[in-house]
């Protein structure tokens, strides 16, 4: 009696426990689910033909495989409950028979072939990126992505847009937590676009769900995919090849827009960078203050240098090295703006020069060699900036 | 030869007790397990190692969920996230899995198959005793300044080369360690069963463990060395300015995925194998009845193991191959569903018309065959090239390969460690915690693994420290199950220690009514020297 007690006893605090963990998942699901879209549990349809192709070979081979479960383990579990020696059964001493062996090898090698007739027409569709009518390189570098329209004066980043204090969860995250940028990739609908996918560091991974394609950018080579995006809307995606610190934290997001409006955003996006060239002249006269400049420097810093030299500038040992009382930092200043113009080849420091303006560069540099206590004075012209620049250039 | 004392031949007689003192122990803890070369003390030292990696390697999953439990960072940043990902799967495979096969390998072969021992004994020691300084060389690394290696254990060139932390060299020595161990202990396998096997035990007569462990032997030789090889031009690149992986001096990085995922796809089989072996030795057992298509499961084994030189590249469709590639690929890795579809209707058909009885190796062998069919489903989702870019590198894929090597390879480690225990402690195990461990273990792998396969279609990369909201519910309830699963192995460490200790009815020389094989035909435990002369074949 008191042994089933005991075990009686054992199982309550079991169930105890298991109710515990329960509320917990339901707590922290409940205060998360407050902002949070549901998840879907099945794969996306998509946006476009062939994403709409992926999702059918998706359930078909879904489904066959579950009606294949589903017999296998029925006739197990059939033998399980009917077969057991408490049940009396005797065991049978049969341990061959060649005909049913030929019948289940030959039968899922014809639902194979059948599985593979259409997978091999989908496969064939995707890799043919002929006959596109805009062309985009997409270019990943350590932790952003760049995104440059062929045939037009249009090139620009796309950075994270959820801040630090949302990743530390200072602040409460926003709907689109992680999965938002700055400056989206804007794409019409109805036309075919390709993608010519490359890196300039580690391998990168371009990933967009709603139209099925995924493509690894690799440095020193191009890879080639394709789209036609069937409805208006705004997709997003994520980098999908291990990429180093900050792997999480470079998300895609497309705007898909009419052709009339794509063409019109086009045109307005050539002119901003036609005045963007304008105003790098002018500013190569104007002179900042020391207030100005810390305070765009800090910003600026924030934003593309924090990731890996941290906010405290103190880098992370081993990895990154650290700015604060750095002796680049410090002393060296042509060599200083020279490593944040040009990177460091061999490193993960990158070249900003063609990432900034002249202005933000300016700033960001000065802001380096006055904050944490480096308090060397300088302050940073987009003159001097330039002229590092064309000194390199030539 | 560790098996000179042949004037004391034990005869496979049940009442021949074995005496302190007459089994020819080497004395005092040195001599006992550091000279060793007594097949069963290195088998054990395998087991023991194996179960204290599997734990170290557990922590830090642990580590893993415990950060991935919210979205946000909360614990780690994601630089140590990314080494805690990165040596969970070096130690998992390199120091749990494999050591574990490494380890039954070595105790259970010359038992099978009546040799005194394995064929090169000191070999045998050596390959073991590399395994501690492997792994204390790359867990050392941790503690270096800028980290251990943090670029995923298939550690993708550029990211392992130029971007990687100064540790790396470490790393790369204690993959070779670790290769060099593995390939020696697979030239002990193969001399062992080629050359001391019993009169009369035909090659067709051979248990199919030991069947499976040749053709896994035959898969280490000849990848071992090609990671070997891609390791050191990791290693060239990173210290002596080759450029194998840089495009900028001709190299390649795609190179490195077709050289890693040729010795990576045969080591996937590697690790699946001998449990296809464990499992075709429980499942008659308990079924008390032959094993049904012995042949079948040999030529089986074998045309996995052909087949698995040639689908290497399924894991890199997205990396820009050409289609033909990606066909032929794609159409090599759905036939190899065919040979392990065999291995599973065997097993059931077996079953079929069985007198069946559900001690804990027979439960952890049916959650063997349920779960890693699942596995093999997924694995066959994952073939069909065009949805693979769907899945690929999301947790559709970290399901997919934790069903095949948590609720496959380790379950049937579990298996094969309840069903030889009382051979190997002379002790039966505690049936009810077993069980206890065997349930807690069947609910909580699946709470973890099986909600993963939904967090990779609704498009959640793998290997991210925090993630986007939408994901947070299902994230937290697999930190539950893997929280439960951790902790549900420390239940079996209990068993064992119990067992080992003496605590517990003594074990009957064929503890399992429907046994078959050499082994049964020995006391429990096993004398030290067991077939000093051959057993006789029936």
């Amino acid at each position: 009696m008191s042994q089933l007690d005991r075990s009686m006893f054992k199982i309550l605090l079991f169930i105890r426990s298991v109710c515990k963990c329960c509320c917990l998942v339901l707590i922290v699901s409940f205060s998360n689910s407050l902002l949070a879209k549901s998840m879907p549990f099945n794969l996306t349809e998509g946006v476009t033909d062939i994403s709409q192709q992926v999702y059918d070979l998706h359930m078909t081979i879904f489904i066959i495989c579950c009606v294949i479960g589903l017999v296998v383990f029925a006739a197990m579990f059939w033998a399980i409950f009917n077969h057991r020696k408490d049940k009396g059964a005797q065991a049978a001493q049969f341990h061959e028979n060649t005909k049913v062996e030929i019948i289940w090898t030959a039968i899922p090698f014809a639902i194979l072939i059948g599985m593979a007739i259409p997978a091999t027409k989908t496969l064939i569709a995707m890799e043919d990126p002929s006959d596109a009518d805009l062309t985009i390189q997409v270019t990943g570098s350590q932790w952003k992505w760049h995104y440059k329209y062929f045939g037009h004066d249009v090139e620009y980043y796309s950075l994270l847009a959820s801040r630090q204090d949302q990743i530390h969860n200072q602040k409460q995250k926003r709907e689109n937590y992680l999965l938002e940028v700055d400056y989206p990739l804007v794409l019409p609908v109805g036309q075919k676009v390709r993608f010519l996918v490359t890196s300039e560091d580690v391998i990168h991974s371009w990933w967009v769900p709603a139209f099925a394609v995924k493509k690894d950018a690799n440095p020193g080579f191009i890879n080639e995919a394709w789209t036609r995006i069937n409805e208006p809307g705004i997709y997003r995606g994520q980098c999908a090849e291990l990429c180093g610190k900050d792997h999480g934290f470079m998300p895609i997001v497309v705007i898909a827009k009419p052709v009339e409006e794509f063409e019109a955003w086009l045109a307005e996006q050539e002119q901003k960078a036609v005045a963007a060239k304008a105003e790098e002249q002018a500013m190569l006269a104007m002179s900042m203050d020391m207030d100005e400049m810390m305070r765009l420097g800090e910003q600026v810093y924030n934003k593309h240098c924090a990731a890996c030299h941290q906010a405290s500038g103190e880098g992370l040992a081993g990895v990154f090295p650290a700015l604060k009382g750095s002796q680049i930092a410090t002393q060296d200043m042509l060599g200083h703006i020279n490593i944040v113009v040009h990177g460091k080849p061999g490193t993960a420091m990158q070249a900003f020069g063609k990432q900034l303006t002249l202005k933000e560069l300016a700033a960001v540099i000065g802001y380096e060699r006055n904050a944490w206590g480096n308090n060397t004075g300088d302050v940073i012209q987009p003159a001097q900036v330039k002229a590092v620049m064309q000194q390199k250039d030539l | 030869m560790s098996t000179g004392s042949a004037s004391n031949p034990l005869v496979s007689d049940a009442d021949e007790h074995i005496h302190e003192g007459h089994d020819h122990k080497p004395k005092g803890f040195l001599a006992r397990w550091v000279y060793t070369t007594n097949h069963k003390d290195i088998g054990s030292l395998y087991l023991l190692f194996s179960f204290a990696m599997f734990l170290t390697g557990g922590a830090m999953a642990m580590v893993i969920r415990a950060e991935l439990f919210q979205p946000g960072l909360q614990l780690l940043e994601p630089n140590f996230f990314n080494q805690m990902t990165t040596v969970h799967g070096l130690i998992m495979v390199f120091g749990a899995v494999m050591p574990a096969f490494v380890g039954l390998a070595n105790w259970m072969i010359p038992v099978m198959i009546g040799a005194p021992d394995m064929a090169l004994p000191r070999m045998n020691n050596w390959s073991f005793w590399i395994l501690p300084f492997a792994f204390s060389l790359m867990l050392m690394t941790l503690f270096m300044e800028g980290g251990g290696p943090n670029f995923g254990w298939t550690f993708y060139a550029p990211l392992s080369t130029k971007y990687s932390p100064d540790s790396t060299a470490l790393f790369v020595f204690a993959v070779h360690l670790m290769g060099i161990s593995s390939i020696m202990g697979a030239i002990n396998v193969i001399v062992t069963i080629v050359n001391l096997r019993a009169p009369g035990m035909t090659m067709m007569k051979l248990p199919l463990f030991v069947w499976t462990w040749l053709i896994t032997a035959f898969l280490l030789i000849a990848v071992m060395p090609v990671l070997a090889g891609v390791v050191t031009m990791v290693l060239t690149d990173k210290y002596f300015g080759t450029s194998f992986f840089d495009a900028a001096g001709g190299g390649d990085p795609v190179m490195f995925q077709h050289i890693f995922w040729f010795f990576g796809h045969p080591e996937v089989y590697i690790m699946i194998l001998p449990s296809f072996g464990i499992i075709s030795a429980i499942v008659p057992t308990f079924s008390r009845k032959p094993l049904f298509g012995y042949a079948s499961m040999v030529y089986a084994t074998a045309s996995i193991a052909g087949l698995s030189f040639l689908v290497w590249a399924h894991h890199m469709f997205t990396t820009g191959m050409p289609v033909a590639a990606e066909l032929f690929f794609m159409y090599c890795t759905m036939l190899i569903s065919i040979p392990t579809g065999v291995k599973v209707f065997n097993w059931v058909a077996t079953m079929w018309r069985g007198s069946l009885t559900f001690e804990v190796p027979m439960l952890f062998a049916i959650a063997f065959i349920v779960l890693f069919t699942i596995g093999g489903f997924s694995g066959l989702m994952l073939a069909i090239t065009p949805v693979d870019f769907q899945y690929h590198d999301t947790y559709f894929v970290v399901a997919h390969f934790h069903y095949v090597l948590v609720s496959g390879a380790i379950f049937s480690i579990m298996a094969a460690s309840y069903y030889w225990l009382p051979k190997w402690t002379g002790y039966m195990y505690d049936e009810g915690l077993a069980k206890w461990h065997f349930w807690c273990s069947l609910i909580s792998v699946n709470v973890l693994f099986f909600p993963m396969h939904f967090l990779g279609l609704a498009g959640m990369p793998r290997r991210i420290p925090d993630y986007a909201l939408q994901f947070a519910n299902v994230n937290a309830v697999v930190s539950l199950g893997g929280f439960a699963f951790g902790l549900s192995q420390l239940i079996f460490l209990v068993v064992v220690i119990k067992c080992m200790r003496g605590k517990g009815e003594r074990a009957a020389a064929k503890p399992w009514e429907g046994a078959e094989g050499l082994e049964w035909e020995m006391p429990s435990p096993a004398p030290y020297h067991t077939h000093t002369t051959p057993p006789e074949i029936k």
